[in-house]
């Protein structure tokens, strides 16, 4: 339990954001989703208002539906199959985001800039990196050839004003510099956090403000992000996590894995 | 070929690897071997492509059988590596590995191995998004130097990887597309369910890279948790995922994927897979050490090493295998 202004929250942040991820999902979409609170939302949002939203996994997995508290440890293990419609291999599920087939892909990421580049692949200088991290896997693939929804944790350290290294594409510099490049499909929609949910200028391509969660205000977000954010007109408020929403959330994830 | 031997000029890629393969053993005939003379097949120098994905189907009893015979400079390429991309560069056997992502997994946060010996610049991570990596096999394995993409554009992942990959205009559409290399192992190495004498390999659920793996590489070797009849092959020949003339050694491992999964037979060593994390949390190079000492070096063969991990592991890790099929 925490408090954020005047509204007394009885979740965690990663319960919040993975509510928030499966109401921006909706029935008869194509996912592809990662472990962790990807999954969670998708699977949430089959149970609650989308029940023919397929799932789709890196590991060649198409369509399968998760027995609760048997959580996959990544996308590429046995456990991903459960009830699955089809396997296939890896290469050909990644193809079906490059021939159009699906609708969101879903990406978590160490840093993000005003126009939506992601990079989990290096802090510091590349050639020198204080930090490497694991790297794209099918990230840059995603980012590049579906709408992205992005869900992670508000921090400054997170939300900067040029990532030091795009590893999955977002509008790059703004303004038709994505289709300049040659990505002619997709790119980032929504980016949700544990304060708010951002989107982007249709023309400008900045990220935006459109929503803000319950209690929180513009100044906190601000307060957490590296560079000026611009507001939605209208700006709106989003409904706390209802108590059906936790309930069914913590009966997929019982062992508190990924929602603790 | 010939033609390019008359006319005094060097073989073209194509030519050479319609040669090669012209060249190698394709008959119908036995090819059992043990695990430590599957992995002396293996130079020094070679590049090794790693079958299976992340913790799954890895052939870890070969990486062992590699680790002890101590080779040297090996490149290895996987579409998505774990325990073992650490295994390989602690183990100083690895100078490179080409991948698309490289740590435990996400329930263990980035690995420190990996971090250390990356960090350090003792081994090379080549990174690649994971399309990418699974149409440089796909191209190789097609007999195609190259084959395009869409994505990889407008990042620093494709700029990294400068020299590497080629953009082009498609003469066709006028769209920009990339041009990624056909990656051409020397030596595949693939652990499968059930596999017959002559190299017929059955993999059952996820299939990964694994049907292009042997097609793209120079020689394969496949390490199998059951060697089966040919007739037994023969009663469900749509399960085969590549065929016997690819292949040229087979070596029998039950549990060789340990401690990660194999398929309906058993899930990762959970438990296991925690103990590594917690051995090389505080201190990456003490830490393998230690672990390559109890689990590689000292055992004197594979059962002594599925023996140290435990009972207990093994059979938990069995019976979450066999929940697959469970309703």
């Amino acid at each position: 339990m925490n408090e954020i202004g005047s509204v007394t929250r009885s979740w965690t942040t990663s319960e919040l954001l993975t509510v928030m991820a499966s109401r921006a999902l909706h029935d008869g979409q194509i996912v592809f989703a990662g472990v962790g609170v990807p999954l969670l939302a998708a699977t949430l949002a089959q149970r609650l208002h989308a029940p023919g939203l397929t799932i789709l996994f890196e590991g060649g997995v198409i369509g399968p539906f998760i027995v609760p508290g048997d959580l996959p440890p990544s996308t590429n293990e046995q456990r991903c199959t459960r009830r699955a419609n089809m396997v296939c291999p890896i290469t050909d599920v990644l193809m079906l985001l490059q021939r159009g087939f699906v609708d969101v892909g879903f990406l978590g990421g160490a840093e993000i800039d005003r126009y939506g580049n992601i990079n989990t692949s290096f802090i510091g200088d590349p050639d020198h990196p204080k930090t490497r991290l694991p790297g794209s896997g099918g990230g840059n693939d995603i980012a590049s050839l579906a709408h992205v929804i992005v869900a992670m944790k508000h921090e400054k350290r997170r939300f900067v004003e040029r990532v030091q290294f795009v590893t999955s594409p977002g509008y790059l510099e703004g303004g038709a510099s994505r289709h300049e490049a040659g990505l002619l499909a997709g790119g980032p929609k929504v980016i949700i956090t544990d304060l708010a949910e951002l989107g982007f200028d249709p023309v400008t391509k900045r990220m935006r403000i459109e929503a803000l969660h319950p209690g929180v205000s513009v100044e906190d977000v601000e307060a957490k992000t590296g560079f000026d954010l611009d507001l939605a007109d209208p700006l709106r408020v989003t409904a706390p996590p209802t108590e059906r929403e936790l309930e069914m959330l913590r009966e997929l994830d019982p062992d508190r894995l990924y929602i603790a | 070929m010939a033609q390019a031997k008359r006319e005094g000029r060097a073989l073209s890629g194509y030519e050479a690897l319609r040669s090669e393969t012209a060249l190698r053993d394709r008959s119908l005939h036995e090819k059992v071997v043990s695990l430590e003379a599957a992995a002396a097949l293996i130079n020094d120098g070679d590049h090794v492509a790693i079958g299976g994905c992340m913790m799954s189907r890895t052939p870890m009893a070969l990486l062992w059988a590699l680790v002890r015979a101590g080779r040297r400079d090996l490149t290895f390429s996987r579409s998505i590596v774990s325990s073992d991309g650490d295994i390989v560069v602690a183990s100083g056997i690895a100078k490179k590995v080409i991948t698309s992502w490289f740590s435990q997994g996400i329930v263990w946060g980035i690995s420190r191995v990996m971090r250390h010996w990356v960090e350090s610049g003792t081994a090379e991570f080549e990174e690649w998004s994971h399309l990418a990596m699974g149409l440089r096999y796909r191209a190789a394995a097609m007999g195609l130097p190259f084959l395009p993409i869409r994505s990889l554009m407008g990042s620093d992942v494709q700029r990294r990887l400068s020299g590497e990959t080629r953009e082009m205009i498609c003469p066709f559409t006028g769209e920009k597309l990339v041009l990624v290399p056909a990656l051409r192992p020397d030596v595949a190495i693939i652990h499968v369910q059930r596999c017959d004498p002559y190299g017929n390999a059955q993999i059952d659920g996820l299939q990964f890279m694994d049907i292009d793996l042997p097609m793209a590489a120079k020689r394969v070797i496949v390490t199998t948790e059951r060697i089966v009849s040919n007739s037994q092959i023969r009663r469900s020949p749509d399960r085969t995922k590549f065929p016997f003339f690819v292949v040229e050694a087979v070596a029998e491992v039950p549990y060789g994927s340990a401690p990660h999964e194999c398929y309906g037979l058993y899930e990762p060593f959970f438990r296991h897979m925690d103990l590594f994390a917690k051995m090389t949390k505080e201190d990456p190079e003490r830490g393998s050490r230690d672990y390559l000492q109890r689990f590689f070096y000292e055992p004197r063969s594979w059962n002594e090493v599925l023996q140290r991990i435990g009972m207990d592991d093994l059979l938990t890790a069995t019976s979450g295998g066999r929940n697959v099929h469970d309703e």
